[in-house]
């Protein structure tokens, strides 16, 4: 048994049994190992290492479970660099392995060393150097509990190939194996009580309440508890990028995304509220805008697993650390026990008519709104928005959305690319399922669609997935294609295909008088094509009415389908608000001004 | 005051210096950890020491910081990730001491400020003792609070300092 085959056995006992990556010369033990385990394990080959960090992180964001990609040294782990910051920035576990110079060579420059550790200091959970292989089983169990626990996040482990290759003498148990400790690795899971009873009185005591949830909700499994939650005593819901797909969005009490290009009912229900339940948020730029003017009538709760983002951006009324789950459980059993006997039951129950929490007129304002929001589309559109083959009009963005939502099952998963196409989707689409929202927050990275679906299909092989990409976003990681073929990973691909760098030409429409610099990025590429030559279903689709029958055949192909949609050039993703500004200083038009409700 | 008030002000908190003492594991990198973090959140390190405890395997690490309260709450949550870290502790109001080592040139007592007898005095108010002699220039040792030495520092001016080496402050909660 060398350290190689004891690495594969941890990883399988850590409930592994699909990793990603590409080999290369300080890999070779590593994958030669993977020969004699095929029965339990595989590795997804990929073509390009940053694929095989996005599509680890597709798999865990789809599973729940930590994703695992696997490169050689120097340029191969450097390439897996990409995907670990993106998971660090959005909170997804992942365990990176990269593959090391000989122990002896370390320190010397040698060919293709890399001094990773250094490299992803800033960007990972915690990382491991295995210096001696009676390390592997402890590094990895240790890599895989810090990886999924408390706040998840990536995990990189540093694998020198001599190590790969010294035998290895005693083994740890199973049972220390299961339960290995981590000095200085204590999150708190669960609610401080008096925390939750402050909570209590305050939502109880709230005239105007509204929760705000995050990706903290899914990483927590917590859903049901929002639901709960949110339908016993009437309290609309609204979510950041990382939380869409926590609460079903075709739920009346759902009022969709905030933030930059969040819904405006959203954003004016958040500005106008006195009391704010905020989960597992971390308040980014995206969504605060200006922190000075940000929710600066309201009272704040706070429940984060991580206490260093509670207070970072916004300062809070009451924070409370703990996971988003056992928070949400705590805070309603609190409430209750304040307030005279509730039933629980399914709907939007008696607990809100008797006003618990909130007031009926609040919930009547934002009713209206909210209906008036969801009957808007309005936005500048160049050309018509019928799209005829061969001429000037193109295809409105929207109506690749409107005609995804009709053809979507619950547990349909999307991944996105980065760009104006993710905002459309991310505005328009109407999720009910956790889990089937897999789209870069954070670090936006360009590219994470096509192989995040790629690990999304892995992980729910059942589930169809679709992957909505921009042209730009999808050159980024089209090498791919031969992944999804080799593998009959059966997905589709839309891409809308306006050839520009479409947000950041936005942004220079918007900002800067049209100056458009480096954001054209040709408009005679054949994507249907380039598809077919990789053996798999291309499609180009330039009028509206070719959209519901396209996006039907490519879920019911037996083949991976992409599908280039010629859409408007200039449209933009509206409502905006300013970069720095505030809720009240948006582009774009409401059929019903805020004037007449707020 | 409103909420918009207290969020104000507690913007506005004044810097001050804050010794945070953090016990950690006695891993290679752990030190390139935690500076590497101050620099990423933008905390000025004032000073930094490092040395071995009782414990086998754990290492004692003293920050000198400057800034405001939010700052410092900030940082010590943002140390207390650090998987290595296995405790993160204030130490303002311990015990506090930096070593200092001044070289300057020998009093010639053909003035004044550069006497002999003042020297001697000096040395023996701050309790400060010599660590070399020559007929050129003297090095002095002495162990105190930041402010002590820089107390010590001003008086020795007059004398010419060539060099002046601190170690950053070491501290111990009572």
């Amino acid at each position: 048994m060398n350290g190689a085959k004891v690495f594969i056995e941890s990883m399988i006992k850590s409930g592994v049994d699909t990793t990603f990556g590409f080999p290369g010369g300080q890999v070779i033990p590593l994958f030669d190992a993977y020969l004699d385990y095929e029965d339990q394990i595989r590795n997804v080959l990929v073509r390009h290492e940053q694929a095989a960090a996005h599509a680890a992180e597709g798999y865990a964001r789809a599973s729940g479970r930590v994703g695992v990609c696997v490169a050689t040294s120097g340029p191969g782990a450097c390439n897996l660099v990409t995907g670990i910051a993106d998971a660090y920035m959005d909170s997804v576990p992942i365990v990176a392995i990269g593959g090391q110079v000989p122990t002896r060579l370390i320190g010397n420059d040698a060919f293709q060393e890399t001094d990773m550790i250094g490299v992803t200091l800033p960007i990972t959970k915690h990382n491991f150097q295995i210096r001696d292989s009676k390390d592997v089983e402890s590094t990895v169990a240790k890599a895989f509990k810090l990886s999924l626990n408390g706040r998840p996040g990536p995990v990189y482990i540093d694998f020198p190939k001599d190590v790969q290759s010294q035998k290895v003498g005693k083994r740890i148990t199973d049972e220390e194996f299961r339960n290995i400790q981590i000095k200085g690795f204590d999150p708190t899971i669960i609610a401080n009580d008096m925390q939750i009873s402050r909570a209590a009185d305050l939502m109880i005591k709230s005239l105007r309440p509204i929760i705000l949830a995050g990706g903290g909700i899914i990483s927590s499994n917590a859903s049901n508890e929002l639901r709960e939650f949110a339908q016993l005593f009437g309290i609309p819901v609204c979510t950041t990028l990382m939380g869409k797909s926590c609460f079903d969005e075709t739920h009346p009490l759902s009022l969709g995304i905030v933030g930059m290009h969040g819904r405006r009912i959203a954003n004016y229900a958040m500005m106008n509220s006195d009391v704010v339940l905020v989960i597992g948020c971390r308040f980014s730029d995206r969504i605060t805008g200006d922190t000075n003017t940000y929710l600066n009538d309201a009272k704040i709760i706070h429940i984060d697993i991580d206490p260093a983002e509670i207070g970072k951006n916004v300062e809070v009324t009451i924070p409370i650390v703990a996971n988003a789950k056992n928070a949400l459980s705590q805070l309603l059993e609190a409430i209750i026990m304040k307030v005279e006997k509730i039933e629980r039951t399914d709907s939007i129950s008696s607990a809100s008519k008797k006003n618990i929490i909130g007031n009926p007129e609040w919930i009547d304002r934002i009713k209206k709104y909210k209906t008036a929001c969801d009957a808007c589309v309005n936005f500048p559109s160049k050309a018509g928005n019928q799209g005829v083959a061969g001429s000037a009009a193109k295809i409105f963005p929207k109506s690749i959305i409107d005609e995804l939502n009709k053809i979507m099952d619950k547990d349909d998963i999307i991944t996105t690319g980065v760009g104006q196409h993710q905002m459309f989707a991310m505005h328009y689409l109407k999720l009910r399922t956790p889990r089937t929202w897999i789209s870069s927050g954070g670090a936006g990275t360009m590219g994470f669609g096509l192989p995040a679906a790629i690990g999304a299909k892995f992980a729910k092989p059942q589930s169809n997935v679709y992957n909505i990409d921009g042209d730009g976003s999808f050159q980024m990681s089209i090498q791919e294609l031969e992944t999804i073929r080799s593998n009959n990973v059966r997905l589709t691909s839309i891409i809308f295909n306006n050839s520009y760098l479409g947000m950041v030409r936005q942004w220079l429409e918007l900002f800067n008088d049209k100056r458009y610099s480096q954001v054209n990025l040709g408009s005679e590429i054949d994507f249907a094509k380039i598809s077919r030559a990789y053996g798999l279903e291309g499609v180009t689709v330039e009028k509206t009415s070719e959209l519901p029958d396209a996006l039907k055949n490519a879920r019911d192909s037996s083949k991976a389908t992409i599908i280039d949609v010629k859409i408007e050039e200039e449209s933009n993703v509206l409502p905006m608000m300013t970069p720095g500004g505030n809720y009240k200083t948006v582009f774009g038009k409401c059929m019903k001004g805020p004037g007449e409700y707020f | 005051m409103t909420i918009k008030d207290e969020k104000m002000a507690v913007k506005n908190d004044v810097k001050r210096k804050h010794i945070i003492a953090m016990l950690v594991e006695d891993n290679p990198g752990v030190l390139t950890k935690i500076t590497g973090m101050f620099a990423r959140r933008n905390f000025n390190i004032d000073a930094i020491t490092v040395g071995r405890t009782n414990n086998p395997g754990i290492s004692k690490v003293v920050v000198t910081a400057i800034g405001t309260t939010k700052t410092l709450e900030q940082l010590e949550k943002q140390i207390n990730k650090l998987v290595e870290v296995v405790k993160v502790s204030e130490a303002n109001s311990g015990i506090i001491r930096e070593v200092c080592l001044i070289k300057i040139y020998s009093p010639d007592g053909k003035s004044p400020e550069k006497s002999r007898e003042l020297l001697f005095e000096y040395m023996k108010t701050f309790k400060a003792t010599f660590s070399d002699i020559t007929k050129d220039a003297m090095i002095i040792e002495i162990v105190g609070t930041p402010e002590k030495i820089d107390s010590f520092k001003e008086l020795m001016k007059p004398y010419g300092i060539i060099d002046i080496s601190r170690t950053g402050s070491t501290a111990m909660i009572k």
